[in-house]
């Protein structure tokens, strides 16, 4: 093969690092939002990669739920330490507190939509201009439709029947004063290639995502951990299962599957034969077909 | 599966709305076995509540709401999938003239175009206009998909028949590597699989055609064009000396040891090293993102372009352009836009409106001097500064600029160094 061509996983970092060079030119204030998920961590490591040797100029921003997976809290404080950036919270609980929010009721009450607003409310706080995420559009079907350089409202909401064209590599990030945008740099990559990218890279990631034994109880068709935040119906059983977890999200709504995975390489080996997509497993997209794009309108991640 | 080394193809579809585009990536994923079990659940639910018979798999890629609810695309897609010699990257574009912005956006970052014509009402307006697009956007390789032969008898006749009315067009449009396939997107004939009811087709199926399309010469490896996106100054002692100048490399090769210059203010250096992260190169190549550093000590900031010495763009502030039109407010004469460029912002006005198309006759109208939703003109374009510019033949990102309307901020026209 030619020299002088690049193979497909070194161009999509070659894409990404350029949207991320281009937020940090064209915004003033501009943050990376850290769920301690695969994609955020990617999204952050090429943030690392693109400004080297100096410090990647984003500040990282954790919506928390307050219903977390101790493992990424931890994995986020680690993080956050050892690159030497700012960490902004938004807290669910806060917003509760404030009344902003009401929490959910019933057995799959989340806080999952509640997050929107604590979103919303930290990004005008901070006056942020641009927020980064790590979504991709392989994910979900309204997900398939965004923009790398995605407009929202002054009341953060997204019109994906009136997105501006986005030509080339030309993007335009102009805005009025309470409006934002969302940036997403791995727009392009699949659920394999960061895989194939986090096992090339040798990236740290939560323990989660490898292979462990858990307390679990069957729910809507995948292996929802037991925890605090977990009211269990009568006929709900609690059993100790070999899983891990493809994503993560709350706790309360992150379905594990049932795998041997323990290395990096094989879970390579296993999303290559997955025949499920990974959101399968998390009831926050089950609620109704157009449940990501009703909330994205909303201005969810 | 052994992919690191493979290559990707960004492939657009194009053609007029209900002409079967959608369906067919559907059918393309579909029998390359690139669905996962809950999206087929999931569509399969939706065709039944929605009274179709069998799997709408246009439902693949029409995700939004009012894409279902109307059963057109709307806005572009984005599909991923990969065969063992290729990955993919496919942008379904709306054949609705109200979303041509879309189509464009879908169609700008494309190696290959499918362009789908129904067999039963051959070449029309909107086919000609998205033909014309893609020729302007100078995507390389144009495969012709003559869809639903199942509702023309799979007629040989009548395939030929479009394929002479394209030829026209394309002849007049300069289009080079045409391919010709008859295909039923609905039942999957020659997409992924040969159809058994055109025997007469010798030709390779869809999917083995993307497959094996010559790819590696559509970067432009001759001019080396380097857009400076920000400058890394770290703060840290370890690094205090550090100054390098961020992008990623549009087309051509960077050496260490190039002489080298800057343009506009015309300095010349040398590159001293070419970094990324804890690697450093020898050489870099488009499209790599990389961060430069030089021997001397100069003024540099964003919008700069680093270049070779003995080969060099044209610096100019007054250029012709091929624009398309892509906003509802038409285009105010004389009135001041945003200009993007590269990793240039600048002012511009439209100083004169040379011709517009007249896209069903494919013909100049010089009469018509408006510009309005959906035009493409060749215009006349003064800057405030200078932009270091390739024809958009020679260079498809050095040659292509945006302008955006500051009234809205909205992104109301693509253009093309002419
Ligand atoms: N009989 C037959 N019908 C087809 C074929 N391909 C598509 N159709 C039908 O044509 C209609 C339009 O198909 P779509 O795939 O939505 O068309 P499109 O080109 O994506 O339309 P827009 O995206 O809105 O421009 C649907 O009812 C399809 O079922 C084919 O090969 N044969
Ligand atoms: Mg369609």
């Amino acid at each position: 093969m030619n020299k002088y061509y690049l193979n497909y996983l070194d161009e999509l970092e070659s894409e990404a690092i350029f949207v991320l060079r281009e937020v940090a030119a064209q915004f003033e204030n501009p943050v990376i939002l850290f769920s301690g998920g695969k994609d955020s961590i990617v999204v952050t490591y090429l943030a690392q990669k693109a400004f080297y040797p100096a410090k990647m100029p984003f500040a990282l921003l954790h919506v928390d739920t307050g219903h977390n997976f101790p493992e990424t809290i931890e994995f986020r404080d680690k993080l956050v330490n050892s690159l030497g950036v700012q960490l902004l919270v938004g807290s669910v609980q806060d917003s509760i507190d404030d009344g902003r929010v009401a929490e959910e009721k019933g057995k799959n009450a989340s806080r999952n939509v509640l997050q929107i607003t604590t979103l919303l409310d930290t990004v005008e706080k901070y006056k942020i201009d641009c927020a980064i995420g790590g979504g991709r559009r392989d994910e979900e079907k309204a997900r398939a439709k965004e923009r790398f350089f995605s407009h929202r409202d002054e009341f953060g909401q997204w019109d994906p029947k009136n997105q501006r064209p986005e030509l080339w590599n030309l993007f335009n990030g102009k805005q009025f004063k309470g409006e934002h945008f969302r940036a997403f740099p791995i727009s392009n990559w699949t659920e394999m290639d960061v895989w194939n990218y986090i096992n090339r890279e040798q990236l740290a990631i939560p323990s989660l995502y490898f292979a462990h034994e858990r307390e679990v109880i069957w729910r809507d068709d995948a292996w929802i951990p037991l925890s605090e935040h977990i009211k269990l119906d009568a006929n709900e059983v609690v059993s100790t299962k070999r899983i891990r977890f493809r994503t993560l999200g709350d706790i309360t709504i992150t379905g594990g599957i049932e795998s041997e995975a323990d290395t990096l390489e094989k879970i390579v080996d296993e999303v290559s034969t997955m025949r499920l997509t990974e959101r399968g497993n998390r009831s926050d997209d089950k609620r109704s077909e157009s449940a990501m794009e009703d909330r994205k309108r909303e201005g969810y991640f | 599966m052994e992919l690191h080394n493979s290559q990707l193809l960004r492939f657009t579809t194009a053609g007029s709305v209900d002409d079967g585009k959608s369906t067919l990536i559907g059918r393309l994923l579909y029998d390359s076995k690139s669905i996962f079990e809950d999206q087929l659940s999931s569509i399969e639910n939706t065709s039944k509540r929605k009274g179709h018979e069998g799997v709408d798999l246009a439902l693949f890629t029409d995700g939004l709401r009012d894409e279902r609810e109307q059963g057109i695309t709307i806005d572009v897609a984005y599909r991923y999938f990969t065969t063992p010699k290729r990955k993919f990257i496919i942008a379904d574009t709306p054949g609705h003239i109200q979303y041509t912005r879309n189509m464009v956006t879908g169609a700008s970052t494309a190696n290959a175009a499918i362009i789908l014509i129904d067999a039963r009402n051959g070449v029309i307006e909107q086919t000609k206009r998205h033909s014309f697009i893609a020729s302007l956007l100078q995507i390389p390789h144009i495969i012709v998909c003559v869809n639903k032969m199942d509702l023309v008898e799979y007629s040989e006749k009548r395939f030929n028949e479009i394929v002479e009315e394209f030829e026209v067009i394309s002849s007049k449009l300069m289009i080079k590597d045409v391919h010709f396939i008859p295909i039923s997107a609905l039942d999957g004939d020659n997409v992924v699989n040969r159809s058994e009811n055109m025997p007469w087709f010798s030709g390779a199926p869809m999917l083995h055609t993307l497959e094996t399309l010559h790819i590696s010469s559509d970067i432009n490896k001759v001019d080396a064009r380097f857009p400076v996106q920000t400058v890394i100054r770290p703060q840290s002692e370890e690094h205090r000396d550090y100054r390098g100048y961020a992008g990623r490399l549009e087309s051509g090769i960077l050496r260490v040891g190039d002489d080298i210059t800057v343009l506009p203010s015309g300095f010349t250096s040398k590159i001293k090293t070419i970094d990324c992260f804890e690697n450093t190169y020898q050489e870099a190549f488009a499209p790599m993102s990389v961060s430069i550093t030089l021997e001397n000590d100069i003024d540099i900031s964003r919008g700069d372009m680093i270049v070779r010495t003995n080969n060099q763009p044209t610096c100019s502030q007054e250029f012709d352009v091929m624009l398309c039109w892509l906003n509802n407010n038409s285009a105010r004469p004389g009135a001041k836009y945003s200009i993007k460029h590269t990793s240039n912002d600048q002012k511009a006005i439209i100083k004169e409106i040379v011709y517009k198309m007249d896209i069903n006759a494919i013909e100049r109208n010089n009469e018509d001097k408006s510009i309005n939703m959906n035009d493409i003109c060749r215009v006349k374009i003064r800057t405030t500064k200078p932009l270091m510019i390739d024809e958009y033949r020679d260079n498809r990102m050095t040659g292509s600029i945006i302008l955006v309307d500051d009234a809205t901020n909205e992104t109301v026209a693509a253009g093309m160094v002419i």
